[in-house]
């Protein structure tokens, strides 16, 4: 075998020209999808964990019907015991309790429609950070308000001024209160940081007159590969009145447009891969036909036809391989630089991806699945290039060979 | 002994529109050790009767029987392992593998038979040197003569110790020194080792030394005389 081999690799360099354009196409096009896939994976990966990680959590436990209709009127209530007890599950990393409402906040003159999150502050920091995104002030603590900067900035407002929440509260009572402003924090997703307002759970509760309610106990899991199986304990943990939704569900609208625009890339590859795959075959047709001859002669003098079939096999999967190799070592630290310094987007190209709620930047993947995925299409181009030289060496006629 | 017998053997070529019979019922014998020409006009049927002798081509009617082996009873599979076992080939356009040194073209059928790698190799470097090579045995063929790649091409034939060389017009390219070299080297095998020699050729300088000659003419044998 390893003479086969040998004698692949040096057969693949006697028309170096033609091998390296080969090698070439194959490099260029690896290069392009890796970085359109790079791209493309990183901004989904981005946008997935800050809907996750900044909004819903892996799992919401909601009144049965809440998700639907998100009223104050749908908050539930959950024994001490319960919320303990799904703390306790092994997969759940954080169980934050949650009030969420909205309400006209205002200051002076401006008002403008939040989004006021009631939460525990310590659980809520474990689930989003928050106190790391506090740019002005400090953590959230009773009795003060944290705002994001979008809030703070539409009502020309800092720390140390006050704020007036709004809103109708539970059973149609009136939600209305005033609090300091503690900290001013700033989230990547423009939507969420020009409307949102954090209470501690307890103000949340006073103000929308909702002792002990809750909309959600959102959860953070240590394995999100994990989701369904945790997803089911908790249902058996809670019983009935409840309902526990993933996070693909409660962010469906980011779920299908990155499913769309995936296909949208999937398109490019393919179209990005026929090419590579044209380019490839060519080369390997050339080759074979050329060597028509000298096939025969190595059949004549005693090569199995299946071990010749193997050689051009090996140089059909060499002329990728090293394409494929010389891509993705090329791509690397081009990538890795990236990674590590997103190109930022401004003006109507920052907006764009932030309406759809993606970071305003250009970020690169580097998961090695990327390029495993990369060297397994290609891998299947060789394979499929490789059978018509396979194909004509099985069906080689020695002496018609060497006549020709 | 009779080591090659023909029978009645035929070849029509039937691929364009005229049929044309290239080999028209030719009966042969050749004993072990004879060092034969087959000499004729171009077209005559000479490669193609040594094509049907060596395994390469299939007879449209009748049989060669190589060795005890009736030819036309072999699969395709078998045909080649018979070849790889038994026969060595000598092309007119030495048809080296021409990414290959000379060493590794000389080893390259004894590896496919299976010898072990010490042995091939000191039986490759034992022909190249006996064919005056001994210094060029890391050469690739494009960096060799035309005579010195037809002696690394006879050097493969004759390493792995075949029963039969077949040479389809071996000195057809090579000046009269070489090919009075070759021939003197290919005699010499023939005398130490009883290989039979099975030629086809148009050049003088073979046959005046071979010591039979078979003509054909149209696909049938004209004359076979034997020196």
């Amino acid at each position: 075998m390893i003479t086969l081999i040998k004698l692949a690799w040096r057969n693949l360099w006697r028309n170096k020209r033609r091998t390296l354009i080969t090698v070439a196409s194959v490099f260029v096009a690896v290069f392009l999808a890796l970085l359109m896939r790079s791209v493309q994976r990183a901004m989904y990966d981005t946008a997935l964990d800050n809907a996750v990680r900044l909004s819903t959590g892996h799992l919401q436990v909601h009144r049965e019907g809440y998700w639907k209709d998100k009223t104050i009127n749908k908050t539930m209530t959950i024994k001490d015991s319960t919320r303990e007890k799904i703390a306790a599950i092994e997969n759940v990393a954080v169980a934050a309790p949650r009030l969420e409402s909205f309400a006209l906040v205002s200051s002076g003159p401006q008002t403008k429609g939040a989004a006021v999150v009631g939460t525990d502050p310590e659980i809520e920091n474990r689930l989003t950070n928050l106190r790391e995104k506090v740019v002005e002030g400090s953590y959230l603590e009773p009795g003060g308000a944290l705002v994001a900067s979008g809030v703070a900035e539409y009502l020309k407002l800092g720390v140390g001024d006050t704020i007036v929440l709004l809103g109708q509260g539970y059973h149609g009572s009136t939600a209305a209160g005033a609090y300091p402003i503690v900290g001013v924090f700033e989230y990547p997703m423009k939507e969420l940081n020009n409307s949102m307002i954090y209470l501690a759970l307890d103000d949340a509760q006073y103000l929308y007159a909702a002792p002990r309610r809750l909309t959600s106990l959102t959860l953070m899991l240590d394995d999100g590969d994990d989701l369904e199986e945790t997803r089911e304990e908790v249902v058996a943990t809670l019983g009935e009145g409840y309902e526990t939704l993933p996070w693909q569900e409660m962010n469906r609208e980011l779920v299908q447009f990155i499913r769309s625009d995936n296909v949208g890339g999937i398109i490019m590859l393919a179209i990005l891969y026929v090419v590579v795959a044209f380019g490839v075959f060519g080369s390997i047709v050339m080759m074979t036909l050329e060597r028509r001859k000298e096939f025969g002669v190595m059949v004549a003098v005693g090569l199995r036809k299946g071990k010749l079939a193997t050689i051009v096999f090996f140089e059909s999967i060499f002329v990728t391989f090293v394409g494929v190799v010389a891509g993705s070592v090329g791509a690397i630290p081009i990538f890795a630089y990236f990674s590590a310094n997103p190109i930022p987007l401004t003006g109507e190209a920052a907006s764009a991806y932030e309406a759809f709620g993606f970071p305003p930047a250009i970020l690169f993947s580097l998961d090695p699945g990327l390029f495993l995925n990369q060297a397994s299409v290609t891998a299947v181009i060789a394979l499929v290039a490789a059978v018509y030289p396979a194909f004509v060496v099985m069906n080689l006629q020695a002496a018609r060979a060497m006549r020709a | 002994m009779n080591v090659i017998e023909t029978k009645d053997l035929k070849k029509v070529y039937d691929e364009s529109a005229v049929a044309v019979t290239a080999v028209d019922g030719v009966s042969l014998s050749f004993e072990k050790g004879e060092f034969a020409c087959l000499v004729g006009p171009s077209g005559c049927g000479k490669t193609t009767l040594l094509n049907m002798i060596g395994g390469l081509d299939e007879p449209t009617e009748g049989t060669a029987i190589v060795g005890d082996v009736d030819l036309s009873e072999l699969s395709s599979r078998e045909l080649v392992d018979f070849r790889l076992r038994n026969v060595g080939f000598v092309f007119q356009a030495y048809n080296l593998i021409p990414v290959f040194t000379a060493r590794e073209n000389v080893e390259f059928i004894m590896h496919m038979q299976g010898m072990p790698e010490k042995e091939r190799k000191r039986r490759a470097e034992e022909v190249l040197t006996a064919v005056g090579l001994g210094d060029r045995l890391d050469a690739r063929p494009s960096e060799l003569s035309g005579g010195q790649q037809q002696r690394v091409a006879v050097a493969r034939a004759l390493a792995p110790k075949p029963k039969f060389i077949i040479a389809d017009e071996p000195t057809a390219n090579l000046d009269s020194k070489s090919t009075g070299a070759l021939l003197d080297m290919m005699l010499e095998m023939n005398r130490e080792e009883k290989i039979t020699f099975l030629f086809s050729t148009h050049d003088r300088r073979v046959t005046e030394r071979a010591r039979r000659l078979v003509t054909l003419e149209d696909g049938k044998v004209a004359k076979d005389e034997r020196r």
